[in-house]
């Protein structure tokens, strides 16, 4: 079987705490995976070292079946794989339909006299750009929030204008952290709804997330994590009845 | 309601007709009002704006605070003061063999020279610097600028390269299609002073220098300095390369103030290392920051503000203190200082975003 990102071995150190420690994560193309484990389990730090913002101190890294090393964030957004931010990262000033075009960067290429003299080539690519992410925020339903100003949406909102930004870098792995944290109960039906619909449409996502029945509901493979390594992997029918998982989220009583 | 009235209905194009029309005939307003001492203080007003527009690139746009900036101007004014008058011909033999009519670049030759060189520098600055922010990056600035104009008032040993603290004189004034722009043009039928060309000349350059900045703020570009002001770490996963675009905002600042330093040189016809000091790259950094950080018509208002406000106070300080006290009490320079910071702290307690900010900025 293939998969779009094969990571195995992954370890990585701060001083004294070993963060993670031999973790594998596979991911199949147009799927939903899941990764889950309790507060501190190095979840986040996992998706730090795959983006390459910290260096892994070691792992094998496979992105479409090539090797890649993620060192510079930017190379590996470019090489098609996006993410969002557990804490909010949007452009505050900048408004809702900017941030968006952001996401464009790295899929255009007007350069400094392009931009100076308005090319013609230029303004080609900046209407492009501006198409694609008004049809961007039509998609994730922020069309008529286009012109406010980032940091006064809503928090619902500003999570799903940050997925909307990331799938404007044109991914083919979409990693969200904690997507649903803070949001109520209509929020993460909305978002259930959005995730499944961005799978439909050919991509794939890996998933960190603490709700459980969203996980649950929308999951192909969940992979669970404590103390920095893989307790379980496998379906989410299976990985919920693991003793091992029981006992990194309830404590030894309840396994027995 | 609004709608319906109508000077509303007034178009873009005929607010600009006005604009321009209100322009062309500001210098005559004020030559004869104020006489040629106010038209040097509209002219230096224009090169100030030049000024501010670079710098709001790299602290308004990218967000990195820049205390060194008048470094770059001070190249520019050196490199025509150099390229343009009499004083490396006369300390290089060798030189002085090369160029037997003298050293007379045209200061459009030289503007371009020092587009090159201050961007060079601009690089230069922003390579080792990249991985600070804030007040780090403050400080690394500030040295650069300090260490160029310590430059400039130390290398007339053991060759004279800038003449030191006694700095250039006799730079070439601007020509252009022949006109001497420091002399009274005679056109027959009237004479009119050269510092009318110069203000046309000069406001032409700003009109360009705020298109390339208007141009560039809605480019990808100029998106993506926004976005790593605002985030570094987003930018990047956004795929900015937000080392390439950290460097491009150093070095199109910088060739701002490298051809407003140009023509700064060749207005004055004199340059010297004390036109250099921090105290300007605050002045400069003080337009940007009261007029409207980062919003290209608030900055052009606040270099206008901070380049007129000084020669208004020193018409009024010292008679009003003359004829209160009988004697000057308080030196003007130390009352702007004063007034400076003062505005300085009003406009942060009040208006962090600038006296003109950007709509939606509160």
């Amino acid at each position: 079987m293939s998969f779009l990102l094969d990571v195995t071995n992954v370890s990585k150190r701060f001083g004294g705490v070993q963060a993670l420690e031999q973790v594998g994560v596979q991911v199949p193309p147009q799927s939903i995976v899941g990764l889950i484990g309790p507060n501190g389990a190095g979840k986040t730090t996992f998706f730090n070292v795959i983006t390459g913002l910290y260096p892994a101190d070691e792992g094998k890294f496979l992105f479409d079946e090539v090797p890649y090393s993620p060192e510079s964030v930017a190379k590996v957004t470019k090489s098609g794989l996006a993410r969002t931010f557990q804490n909010i990262r949007l452009f505050g000033q900048m408004t809702v339909l900017e941030n968006v075009m952001v996401g464009c960067h790295c899929r255009s290429k007007a350069g400094l006299l392009g931009a100076i003299f308005r090319l013609p080539s230029t303004k080609r690519e900046e209407q492009a750009i501006r198409d694609k992410s008004q049809s961007l925020l039509a998609y994730v339903g922020l069309s008529q929030f286009a012109d406010m100003q980032a940091r006064n949406l809503s928090y619902g909102h500003q999570r799903r204008l940050e997925i909307a930004r990331a799938l404007a870098t044109e991914p083919k792995l979409l990693a969200l952290d904690e997507p649903a944290a803070g949001m109520n109960a209509t929020e993460k039906l909305e978002l259930r709804e959005l995730l499944l619909r961005v799978r439909e449409d050919g991509k794939t996502i890996l998933l960190i997330e603490h709700d459980v029945s969203l996980v649950m509901g929308i999951c192909d493979n969940l992979t669970v994590l404590d103390y920095g390594k893989v307790i379980a992997a496998g379906k989410p029918a299976d990985v919920r009845t693991h003793p091992d998982v029981i006992r990194a989220y309830l404590g030894h009583g309840a396994v027995s | 309601m609004l709608k319906t009235l109508p000077f509303n209905k007034l178009n873009r194009s005929t607010y600009l007709w006005l604009g321009a029309f209100a322009l062309i005939l500001l210098p005559w307003v004020v030559g004869a009002g104020g006489g040629n001492y106010w038209l040097r203080v509209l002219d230096f007003a224009l090169l100030y704006i030049i000024l501010a527009l670079g710098l709001n690139v790299v602290v308004g746009f990218a967000g990195l605070l820049d205390l060194g900036y008048i470094a770059f101007y001070a190249l520019g004014a050196y490199s025509y003061a150099l390229l343009a008058s009499p004083h490396l011909p006369q300390h290089f033999h060798t030189i002085a063999a090369a160029f037997p009519a003298g050293m007379h670049f045209s200061p459009w030759f030289v503007a371009i020279f020092a587009i090159m060189l201050a961007a060079l520098f601009g690089i230069v600055l922003g390579l080792p610097t990249l991985q600070l922010r804030g007040d780090y990056l403050a400080i690394v600035t500030l040295g650069f600028g300090e260490i160029i104009r310590i430059f400039m008032n130390n290398l007339d040993r053991p060759l004279n390269l800038t003449n030191g603290p006694k700095g250039i004189t006799a730079i070439d004034p601007i020509q252009l299609f022949g006109i001497n722009f420091a002399k009274i043009l005679d056109l027959g039928f009237i004479k009119i002073s050269g510092l009318y060309l110069v203000f046309y000349l000069f406001l032409l350059l700003v009109i360009g220098v705020a298109m390339v900045c208007l141009h560039l703020q809605d480019s990808r570009i100029g998106r993506a300095w926004v976005a790593i002001r605002e985030d570094e770490i987003a930018a990047q996963a956004m795929g900015i390369n937000t080392r390439n675009m950290k460097l491009l905002a150093f070095a199109i600042g910088a060739s701002f103030a490298g051809v407003a330093g140009v023509l700064f040189s060749a207005f004055q016809g004199f340059v010297s290392p004390e036109s250099f000091t921090l105290w300007e790259s605050i002045v400069v950094l003080s337009m940007v920051v009261l007029g409207g950080i980062g919003h290209i018509p608030g900055v052009i208002l606040g270099a206008i503000l901070l380049a007129v406000f000084p020669e208004v106070l020193r018409g009024v300080a010292e008679p009003v203190q003359k004829f209160l006290f009988g004697h000057v009490l308080v030196d003007v320079e130390i009352i702007r200082q004063l007034i400076y910071g003062l505005a300085l702290i009003l406009v942060m307690l009040y208006r962090p975003g600038g006296i003109w900010q950007k709509r939606g900025n509160h």
